[in-house]
């Protein structure tokens, strides 16, 4: 690990101010980040630690019903805290690397990293929620832009993720049992006006929707209506653990398991 | 170099650190706390865990700095100050939870930790908990054992 001046802002209007530096870069729970230094993938001559703002951490329910969680609220407080609103979404969390990672990687994190075949990203396209900033905020449709990149712009940080609450949700995830993410996985949830499918660890361009499933299930809310369907496996992540025909097929089973599961 | 102050089992410590120095390397190299152990130093073994304000975290895979005024707990800090062995360390002992031990300390942290949440765990909560405890000896049976035991029960593991 190259050096770098480690700063620990205790607001995130400080944090801001401190990533305005050159070569700034914001540390969530640094679960990837850290690996990365260590590889010296990464050599900011600053690092910020949003660990210490108070004000970006906890899971709330707004006026609307959505629940809020802080952009620096870590995994294990996302499946014990949102569990009573949105189970399928405290699911997912409580699945993400082992306890000992999930109590200090957040969600802030996952999101602005934006790995593809991370969890977070699958949930938060599906639930069609919205990223708050300390700037701006962001519709999950024009949040995730590929492999690794996202809206954020530079020095922006996730202060908040509010996601609305569907009648009915599930993740499927097909762990790559070594690294425990998500080999491929699948978040259905299903609103009043429809149903959204997002998929991720299958495709080179990260998360996606799967147009054809959305349709086809809010016709009818059945595993057997993704059956017929096809995915196709151009684009999909080829490597030693699967091909991309493997992924593409992957895509189809998982989505009839949530389906299923979400009943 | 940046001055950071903590509480280490009890006991107040500080230290001069660098911003890139971690939690481990402050514990190991700063405090003489050898017990936690780094195995992978990417955060997949486990044989690092320890408990910041009652959490159980991967100390190679943290900074130092982030942990100014916490509550830091190692194997170091698990037996009584007379060497009496806490309920879990002495269950590995009589379980013969351990081979060559290099995992040791963390599994014990890990294993404290799913007691604190979850004082009567299933075995198959038990292997869940411990997905990201890595035991190269391949000595799981003897260690969920051991975790069982130190719950207060009784329970006939698979495959011994």
């Amino acid at each position: 690990m190259y050096a770098f001046d480690f700063v620990r802002p205790s607001s995130v209007a400080d944090a801001v101010a401190a990533l305005g530096q050159e070569d700034a870069q914001a540390l969530g729970g640094g679960q990837t980040l850290i690996p990365a230094l260590k590889q010296r993938l990464a050599s900011p001559s600053t690092l910020v630690s949003l660990a210490g703002i108070a004000e970006i951490r906890g899971v709330c329910l707004d006026d609307d019903g959505r629940v809020c969680i802080g952009g620096g609220t870590p995994h294990a407080v996302v499946a014990a805290e949102a569990a009573k609103h949105y189970p399928a979404l405290a699911a997912m969390a409580n699945r993400i690397g082992d306890p000992a990672v999930r109590n200090r990687g957040t969600i802030g994190g996952s999101l602005a990293n934006n790995d593809p075949s991370a969890c977070y990203p699958a949930a938060v396209l599906a639930s069609n929620a919205t990223i708050l900033t300390n700037a701006r905020e962001i519709a999950a449709d024009d949040y995730f832009q590929g492999m690794f990149t996202t809206a954020l712009d530079e020095g922006e940080i996730i202060t908040e993720v509010r996601f609305p609450v569907p009648q009915a949700a599930n993740y499927q995830k097909f762990v790559q049992p070594a690294s425990r993410f998500a080999l491929t996985g699948v978040f259905v949830a299903r609103f009043a006006d429809g149903v959204r499918v997002a998929v991720t660890g299958a495709a080179e361009d990260g998360v996606f929707r799967w147009a054809e499933a959305e349709a086809a299930l809010s016709d009818s809310f059945a595993a057997e209506a993704v059956k017929g369907l096809e995915v196709a496996a151009d684009g999909m992540i080829s490597d030693l653990h699967g091909t991309p025909e493997y992924r593409a097929n992957l895509v189809r089973v998982l989505t009839a398991r949530a389906v299923a599961a979400a009943g | 170099m940046t001055k950071v102050a903590m509480s280490v089992n009890g006991r107040a410590v500080s230290g001069e650190v660098e911003g890139r120095t971690l939690l481990v390397q402050f514990l190991r190299e700063g405090l003489g706390l050898t017990g936690t152990h780094v195995g992978c130093d990417t955060a997949q073994c486990g044989a690092c865990v320890v408990h910041v304000d009652g959490k159980a975290l991967k100390a190679c895979n943290v900074f130092a700095l982030d942990f100014e005024g916490a509550e830091v707990t190692t194997i170091e800090g698990m037996a009584a100050p007379d060497g009496t062995l806490s309920p879990i360390q002495q269950a590995f002992q009589d379980h013969h939870g351990l081979q060559c031990g290099f995992c040791t300390p963390g599994m014990v942290m890990s294993a404290a930790a799913l007691l604190a949440e979850n004082p009567k765990p299933t075995e198959a909560e038990v292997r869940e908990y411990l997905e990201g405890n890595l035991c190269r000896c391949t000595g799981y049976h003897n260690i969920v054992k051991a975790i069982l035991a130190a719950s207060g029960q009784e329970m006939a593991v698979a495959a011994e």
